[in-house]
C-alpha cells in the first residue's frame, strides 16, 4: 500500500517536472523563465528525496540539502541582473 | 523500484535534451546562461540517479551554483562598461 | 505510519503538481510567481514530512531541508518579483490595484 502511494507521488512529481519545463521552453519574458527554473529547483529537491526513499541510501539527502541553498543564491543573483543592480 | 529508476532516466533525459535546445536557440544571453545552469541540476540528478552522490555534489555545487553565478556577474560587469562607453578599465 | 507517510507524500506530490499547472496556467509573471512559489513550498514541506514519517531515521536531515526551503523560497519569490515590477514586466488586464506603483508615484 505504501509503495503504491510512493509510485504515485513519483508520477505526481513528474507531471509538476514537465509543466515546469514547458512553461522555461515557453516562457515569454526572463522573468517567467527564472520563475520556471525555481520551481523546477524545487521540485528536483523533492525529486532527489524519493530517489534516495527508492533507494534507500540516507547519503543521497545531502544534494537536496546544497540545492535547498543554492536555489536561493541563483534566484538572488538572477534578480539583481534583471533590476540591472549587479 | 525498477521502472521508477527508468521512468525517470527517460524524463531527466527529455529535460536535458530541451534545456540544450533553448541554451543554443534562444535569442537573449542571460536564458542561454540559465538554460546551462538548468543543463547542470538535471545532469546532477542524473549521477544521482546512476548511484554517485558525490559527484552529483560537486556538479550542484559548481556546475549549477557557482557557473551560473560567475556568468551571471561578468555579463552585469560587461553591461556596465557599455552603458559607460566602454573605454576605461 | 507508512500509511500517513504515503499519504503525505502524495498531498505533497499533488501540491507540487499544482505549482506546476498555475505556471502554465496563469495569465502574467505576478500570477506564476504566487503559483510557482507558494504551492511548490507547501507541497516540498509536506513530502519531505512524508518521508520523515517513511524513514524516522533521516528526521533531522529532512528537517533541515525544510528549514532552508522555508526560510529562502519566500525571500527569493520577494525579490524576483520586485525585478519584474521593476523592470516592467507585462501585467494582466485584470489586475485591479498595483500598490507598488502608487507608492512610487506618489
Amino acid at each position: 500500500m505504501a509503495e503504491l502511494l510512493v509510485y504515485l507521488a513519483a508520477t505526481l512529481v513528474g507531471v509538476a517536472f514537465l509543466l515546469a519545463l514547458y512553461r522555461f521552453f515557453k516562457g515569454p519574458s526572463s522573468a517567467d523563465r527564472v520563475v520556471a527554473f525555481d520551481v523546477l529547483t524545487i521540485v528536483s529537491v523533492t525529486a532527489i528525496a524519493l530517489v534516495a526513499l527508492a533507494e534507500g541510501r540516507g547519503i543521497y539527502l545531502d544534494v537536496a540539502l546544497i540545492y535547498a541553498l543554492l536555489s536561493f543564491l541563483g534566484v538572488i543573483v538572477v534578480a539583481r541582473y534583471l533590476e540591472r543592480g549587479l | 523500484m525498477g521502472m521508477l529508476m527508468t521512468a525517470m532516466t527517460v524524463l531527466l533525459c527529455i529535460a536535458m535534451i530541451v534545456a540544450a535546445f533553448v541554451a543554443i536557440a534562444g535569442k537573449s544571453l542571460p536564458i542561454a546562461i540559465l538554460s546551462a545552469g538548468l543543463v547542470s541540476l538535471v545532469a546532477s540528478v542524473l549521477f544521482l540517479v546512476l548511484a554517485s552522490p558525490d559527484v552529483a555534489m560537486t556538479e550542484a555545487a559548481i556546475g549549477s551554483g557557482l557557473t551560473t553565478f560567475l556568468f551571471f556577474f561578468v555579463l552585469g560587469r560587461v553591461r556596465k562598461g557599455e552603458h559607460d562607453g566602454g573605454e576605461h578599465d | 505510519m507508512d500509511i500517513v507517510g504515503g499519504l503525505l507524500l502524495v498531498g505533497g506530490a499533488a501540491f507540487l503538481l499544482f505549482g506546476g499547472l498555475g505556471l502554465v496556467r496563469m495569465p502574467d509573471v505576478f500570477n506564476r510567481i504566487q503559483a510557482g512559489t507558494k504551492a511548490t513550498t507547501l507541497g516540498t514541506l509536506l513530502g519531505l514530512a512524508g518521508i520523515a514519517c517513511l524513514q524516522p531515521d533521516w528526521a533531522l536531515k529532512l528537517f533541515l531541508i525544510g528549514l532552508f526551503i522555508l526560510f529562502t523560497n519566500p525571500i527569493s519569490s520577494q525579490v524576483l518579483a520586485r525585478a519584474a515590477h521593476r523592470s516592467g514586466a507585462r501585467k494582466s488586464a485584470l489586475t485591479a490595484v498595483d500598490r507598488l506603483e502608487e507608492d512610487h508615484g506618489a
